[in-house]
């Protein structure tokens, strides 16, 4: 009898913490799927690849699935972290396949809470907007530009913190 | 002074050079391309020279790891068997080094060739020393070669079509249209094109 007793009262604990993970899981699940994306085609991004606002700007190009871009991440957020009080602004173009957003994007960003501003480029006309974006980009990523008014440079290559920071500062001055 | 002059010509040369290097690295439409021996899924050594019937070559440096690769894989069989019978075998060859991408080392090459049913050569570019040559900077990048008494001449660079993600949506096939036009006996219309790809892996 006590034996059954105690059956009931774990099976009723059992009962009662089960739907509550669920219900945990689904709403985790919702957030990620809830984050909103800025998408833009290639005539919608222009603008942001172009600012006059005497700022300097850091684009990178990026996508989850490029290893050497997810390796350099981290250099471009403590650009953003130390350099955003003078004036540069870090732009993060994600060239995901929009079919990945929910299932790749959203939850990187949602684990590595970046805080540079992340947009999508969704734009399959590769061959007008790479040579519009820079005449010597091949098309490999990653790729990065930095520019203030009409300065700009162009890198397809892959950053070491260092690097990085060597030729923003050089922006700066 | 003629010192001075020599020594300017000098680094006008030096500056020159430094600056062609820099600009020239790879084919343009127009060079011969190099042949090579590189060594297929099969362990048998393929070379451009084997295939004596061939017009010219669909010569694509791809991968088993890059999604834009991977998102290709049909299109690049569709393409061989279109066209290797009229003359123009598809030779795909992986860049990358397989210690910094394990997933494209011979075995997975095998694999994948297997699994898609690839029907034309896949060589690993072991060494890393044809790539560059051609300058390929990415998966997949396409070179499209058209053989002549000069050897095998470069005329097309670039992109398989227009549309990476879905195949039906594709509007301009610029691969297909190259190979049309050679085998017509005409100039290719659209001689480089540009896409997204991942960028070839070294150490």
């Amino acid at each position: 009898m006590k034996q059954l007793l105690l059956l009931i009262v774990l099976m009723s604990f059992s009962c009662k913490d089960s739907p509550k993970k669920v219900e945990k899981k689904i709403n985790k699940e919702k957030t990620i799927l809830s984050l909103d994306l800025e998408v833009y085609d290639y005539d919608g991004l222009k603008p942001l690849l172009n600012k006059q606002d005497g700022k300097v700007h850091v684009v990178n190009f990026w996508a989850t699935w490029c290893a050497p871009c997810v390796k350099e991440l981290p250099y471009f957020e403590k650009i953003n972290a130390e350099y955003e009080e003078k004036n540069v602004e870090m732009l993060l173009v994600s060239l995901d396949f929009p079919r990945q957003y929910d299932k790749s994007l959203k939850p990187f960003l949602k684990k590595k809470d970046l805080k540079s501003r992340v947009v999508c480029l969704d734009d399959v006309d590769q061959n007008r907007w790479i040579p519009a974006i820079d005449s010597t980009w091949s098309g490999a990523i990653p790729a990065t530009i930095i520019y203030k008014g009409d300065k700009r440079k162009f890198y397809e290559k892959s950053f070491t913190y260092e690097e990085l920071e060597t030729e923003v500062q050089q922006f700066l001055n | 002074m003629k010192t001075l002059k020599l020594l300017a010509a000098f680094v006008c040369f030096i500056g020159l050079t430094a600056f062609t290097v820099t600009t020239d690295s790879g084919y343009k439409v127009g060079d011969v391309a190099t042949d090579f021996s590189l060594e297929n899924i099969d362990g048998k050594m393929v070379s451009l020279s084997d295939y004596k019937s061939a017009k010219g070559f669909i010569v694509i440096f791809t991968c088993n790891t890059c999604p834009y690769a991977v998102a290709y894989e049909d299109r690049i069989v569709a393409l061989d068997k279109k066209y290797a019978s009229k003359g123009y075998p598809v030779i795909a060859i992986m860049p990358n080094d397989t210690d910094v991408k394990p997933g494209d080392n011979m075995q997975a090459m095998q694999a994948r060739a297997k699994a898609k049913g690839f029907t034309f050569p896949y060589l690993m570019d072991k060494g890393q020393k044809i790539y560059p040559q051609y300058g390929a900077t990415k998966t997949p990048h396409v070179y499209i070669l058209e053989k002549s008494d000069k050897g095998n001449i470069v005329q097309y660079i670039g992109a398989i079509d227009d549309n990476y993600q879905d195949a039906s949506l594709v509007k301009t096939k610029y691969a297909e249209n190259a190979v049309d036009a050679l085998l017509a006996g005409k100039e290719v219309a659209q001689k480089t094109t540009r896409a997204i790809g991942c960028s070839i892996k070294t150490k």
